[in-house]
């Protein structure tokens, strides 16, 4: 049961098409695995439609029909679209971007435990993955611009609660966490941020630009 | 047919009255059916009635989005021609007409500005085989058309902060959280026909 959602900005912009692609990544998930969330996206995209719908509109170029008309004819048949996969802990949008699932991300340790893995996206934020054994505390930091955080396995607390898959906490620069993995199952989540993380402890300050968050 | 090599008000005419002859291009006009004729019978008059109706209208969006009048004009005819291609994919249990051609716009705006990718969420198995609920169809036309309605009459203020926020790329940060639209009813139909496709894989 889902009882973290994607706010309304973030759907407006998703469904605007403005956000940073790690950011389209992160809600693209949580909406395969939230259909409270797949519902208001469609709420959104009708705004965009209302929008549409509005007069003003430009005139079209004289030939403009008959040029689509005759495009149209000539085209070949609709290619099929490639089938979707996903494994159990990732969903379509992630297999995507990894170009497979679990077993072909190429995690790196970045200590006390955690691993993690960059996706790659356009430098306008990061996303990536983390894989935090249970029991385990994610290395304490503060926060300049925003930070999704949507868990895909096991669960992790902090001070907003208990996130468990396909929970996402959205983190604003105010918000200082300290999320701990639940004892258990290792808690695997797709981060993404617009700035760096300043980390407070157990990762000193030098190391960050080797991390490249 | 396509009306071609004519002078473009005579193409105009010719559209008029071919409306006229089938559904009379006013704003009761249903758009929904027009593309499922393009999909079942790859009807060219329903679909010239949707081209004057929504080709300008995609233009205007690309426009006002930044792009230039003649990329405008380009990719609002790529945007036509996905259209045709695609509407059996159209469903109406899911999204009016207007928006689900928002959606194609939006995507082909993305390409053409070189904006961020913006992957899709994981496709639900209801296409063109899961026969659209009548009721949930109506229903959702009716609240769509609540929905521009209320559109219309928010406050200028608001208004154009939505406006901004779909054309003009305000980023997620500066988009204000209430938008006073009524998107509830929207989202409640959705849910119901997402549980009733929930219910019939199961
Ligand atoms: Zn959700």
């Amino acid at each position: 049961m889902i009882t973290h959602h994607l706010n309304d900005k973030l759907l407006m912009a998703y469904s605007a098409g403005s956000l940073p692609e790690a950011f389209n990544l992160v809600v693209a998930t949580h909406i395969s695995i939230c259909d409270e969330c797949r519902a208001r996206l469609a709420s959104f995209d009708a705004i965009g439609g209302a929008l549409l719908d509005q007069d003003d509109s430009a005139e079209m170029g004289a030939q403009s029909l008959s040029t689509v008309m005759a495009r149209i004819k000539t085209a070949g048949p609709v290619a099929k679209e490639k089938p979707q996969t996903r494994d159990a802990v990732l969903p379509a949008p992630l297999v995507a971007a990894i170009g497979g699932g679990l077993d072909k991300v190429q995690w790196r340790a970045v200590g006390g435990g955690v691993r993690q893995a960059i996706l790659k996206t356009s430098d306008k934020a990061t996303a990536r993955l983390l894989h935090i054994p249970g029991g385990v505390a994610v290395p304490d930091h503060g926060h300049q611009g925003l930070e999704l955080t949507l868990v895909l396995q096991g669960a992790f607390r902090d001070e907003d609660g208990r996130f468990g898959r396909g929970d996402i906490e959205i983190a604003s620069e105010e918000v200082e966490h300290t999320p701990v993995a639940e004892p258990g199952m290792d808690c695997i989540c797709l981060a993404a941020t617009d700035a760096p993380l300043k980390f407070r402890s157990i990762l000193p300050r030098l190391a960050q630009p080797f991390l490249r968050i | 047919m396509v009306q071609e090599k004519r002078p473009f008000w005579a193409v105009m005419a010719g559209l008029n009255s071919v409306s006229r002859k089938t559904t009379a291009a006013t704003s009761d006009t249903d758009w929904g059916d027009m593309l499922r004729r393009v999909a079942q019978t790859q009807d060219s008059e329903a679909f010239a009635a949707l081209f004057a109706h929504f080709g300008p209208r995609v233009k205007g969006y690309l426009m006002k989005s930044g792009a230039d009048a003649a990329s405008a004009e380009e990719c609002a005819q790529d945007v036509m021609v996905t259209v045709w291609r695609k509407a059996d994919q159209f469903n109406p249990a899911r999204a009016s007409a207007a928006t689900w051609i928002f959606t194609i716009a939006r995507n082909r705006r993305i390409d053409m500005l070189r904006r961020d990718k913006r992957p899709e969420p994981e496709d639900l198995p209801w296409g063109p085989e899961a026969e659209p609920d009548q009721e949930d169809a109506m229903a959702l036309q009716q609240e769509s058309e609540q929905l521009a309605a209320a559109l219309q009459e928010l406050p200028e203020a608001q208004r154009s902060m939505i406006e901004r926020a779909y054309f003009n790329d305000l980023s997620h940060s500066e988009i204000a959280d209430a938008t006073g639209l009524p998107l509830g009813t929207i989202k409640s139909r959705i849910r119901l026909a997402l549980e009733r496709l929930r219910h019939s894989l199961n």
